[in-house]
């Protein structure tokens, strides 16, 4: 992502620097770099040297308090050939897929349909935004009470069919932890949508119209492909978001039942701080960052070079 | 308001009557039937849980027992508000608060004076530091949770306040960074060269000319970064271990641990907590939902 989006920008960035040397009101770089220097020392200190740090732990035993001996390879050894890992990765992997299915569409259509001029559809965007309010926690908590087969949702609705073992069904449990995402994170990408529907010249439309085309057209026609670079930003922040769903599964499941929501930050957290061994939860840690990085540059890929720049600039 | 004003004033309802035909014609050509299908089914979806949510808070354990659950209730009782409040949550709230703020301030600060270099500045640094912090961007963070953990041992900050927040504006300033210099962008070259032929520097020129400017961003940026801060559990989770340092959503889970068996009053101790989150949105919504919209979709 960083170093394509760098070198996709470079151009513009290049143009923009002779501009103003031309005119010579961008100041000198040296006189300006220290203004990043509070910034980049908390970001050294408390992100890159964690970072490098991870790395190293993974050649490490260290059970959290004691003493930190030299392991070599054996923690490597031992994840890669840990079952249990690679069921952390798959489900990631399907939990992250699944989740882009069922939220882009969704959030699409949303911020499509509260993009319109009518004023209901502003109230009907306000409301949409309050699962944004609660924290991840509070919402594990409160799906907890609702999923609840005799006083929660199910009979309130006399829908029968809801009244399921949510968390007990390692089939059922999958989908729930879906939807329940789907729940918290679709309002943060109507909105952006929304945003992006809004940015679409009106004249667009107007000539579709005049050449007869229908809404639907219109839509696969127009608003899809001019929500291009939109369609890209709302995708990485959710894969590259999905990475961290921990809070609300750790809250909802634990993992569990057995280790079917056992996602891979889950099973780090588990590895790390329960079974207090650190070694082989930075192994763990390694993995994730290497899949976050992996799909960034996949997704840059996806979207082209220009798009790469563009959506990281539209971020 | 402005319903109001054209009640009061008769001559302004003259223009007004054209205004439902054209709205009538416009909302018939602009019709919507899956989108607003859509629309008003996951409003139902969104909803009905937090309805559900709200008026269980209000029930006595009796009462949730013995009612149809998306039934208010017949006694409504504030009992369990009490219960939550018993438990010590003001403190949890002003630990909240004391994070938030001491993450927020310097994350927006610090990233706004980085933006603004990066965007005015020129020089290999600068880019070097841009491109590390987009790197931040496509990493999990969470990731580097366990040296982080050591880290805060080693600095002897474990299990305090300050250990929450020097971590969180670090993972806050990527993002933060990106938002801001994206609006410091926008801002006509003009401006800055009268600002250099008015004798500024570019400190003051930081200061006087771009900080106005990008002030919506700002307060966006703020909003944003305090919700992450303030709903954050992985880091309190890890890194505190007294029960007097918790913040809400780990105290939220203590609670709920400690009385899975009364319904109610976990639930209560949900609402309680996200209501000071309601009242500020209430207050902001304007401002954070616009921002938020220019600030991804820009």
């Amino acid at each position: 992502m960083s170093a394509g989006a760098l070198t996709a920008r470079e151009p513009a960035e290049q143009q923009l620097a002779g501009h103003h040397s031309t005119t010579g009101t961008k100041a000198q770089g040296g006189s300006l770099g220290w203004m990043v220097l509070p910034a980049l020392l908390f970001f050294a200190v408390f992100a890159v040297l964690p970072l490098l740090g991870v790395v190293a732990l993974s050649f490490t035993n260290w059970d959290g308090i004691g003493a930190i001996s030299v392991a070599g390879m054996d923690n490597w050894l031992a994840v890669l050939s840990d079952p249990v890992m690679y069921n952390a990765v798959w489900l990631t992997f399907v939990i992250m897929v699944v989740s882009w299915l069922v939220q882009t569409p969704i959030s699409l259509l949303l911020g499509t349909f509260t993009a319109g001029s009518q004023k209901y559809r502003a109230v009907l965007a306000v409301l949409y935004f309050l699962p944004l309010l609660l924290s991840s926690a509070a919402i594990a908590i409160a799906y907890k009470a609702l999923l609840d087969p005799n006083f929660g949702l199910a009979e309130g609705l006399g829908l029968p069919f809801l009244a399921q073992d949510w968390l007990g069904q390692p089939q059922l449990v999958l989908f729930l932890v879906i939807f329940v995402i789907a729940w918290q994170f679709v309002p943060f990408h109507t909105l952006i949508y929304q945003g992006g529907v809004r940015q679409i010249p009106k004249s667009l439309y107007e000539a579709a119209e005049i050449d007869g085309a229908g809404r639907v057209k219109q839509f696969f026609y127009i608003t899809v492909p001019q929500l291009k670079y939109t369609i890209i930003t709302s995708s990485t922040l959710m894969v590259v978001g999905s990475l961290t769903y921990f809070d609300l599964i750790f809250v909802l499941t634990a993992g569990g039942p057995g280790n079917s929501t056992r996602i891979l930050a889950l099973d780090m957290y588990l590895t790390g701080f329960r079974a207090n061994l650190m070694g082989p939860a930075s192994v763990i840690a390694v993995i994730l960052v290497v899949v976050g990085l992996g799909l960034a540059l996949l997704l840059q890929r996806l979207g082209g070079k220009n798009a790469g720049g563009s959506q990281l600039e539209g971020l | 308001m402005s319903v109001t004003l054209t009640k009061a004033t008769p001559a302004a309802l003259k223009p007004a009557e054209p205004a439902p035909n054209r709205g009538l014609g416009r909302r018939i050509r602009k019709l919507n039937l899956p989108g607003g299908l859509a629309g008003w089914i996951w409003l139902a979806v969104i909803i009905i849980p937090i309805y559900y949510i709200v008026i269980t808070s209000f029930k006595s354990q009796a009462g949730y027992f013995s009612e149809n659950p998306l039934a208010p209730p017949s006694n409504p009782t504030l009992d369990n508000y009490r219960m939550v409040l018993e438990a010590d949550f003001a403190r949890y709230f002003l630990n909240s608060a004391l994070v938030t703020a001491g993450a927020v301030l310097p994350t927006v600060l610090f990233s706004f004076m980085a933006a603004f270099a990066i965007v005015r500045g020129r020089g290999k640094f600068l880019k070097l530091v841009n491109g590390l912090f987009l790197m931040g961007l496509a990493i999990p963070l969470q990731a580097t949770i366990i040296p982080v953990y050591l880290l805060i041992i080693r600095l002897n900050l474990y299990d305090s306040l300050l250990a929450l927040i020097l971590p969180s504006i670090a993972f806050g300033i990527p993002l933060t960074v990106l938002i801001l210099a994206n609006f410091i962008r926008d801002v006509p070259d003009e401006l800055f060269e009268s600002m250099r032929l008015d004798g500024c520097n570019e400190w003051q020129t930081m200061w006087r000319l771009a900080l106005p400017l990008v002030k919506p961003a700002i307060v966006t940026v703020a909003i944003y970064n305090g919700l992450g801060v303030w709903n954050g559990f992985l880091l309190p989770l890890i890194l505190t271990q007294s029960p007097e340092l918790r913040v809400l959503p780990l105290a939220l889970w203590t609670f709920q641990g400690q009385y899975s068996v009364n319904i109610p009053a976990v639930l209560a101790s949900v609402v309680l907590t996200t209501l000071p989150i309601l009242v500020l949105y209430i207050v902001g919504r304007r401002q954070l939902l616009s921002g938020l919209t220019a600030g991804f979709s820009k």
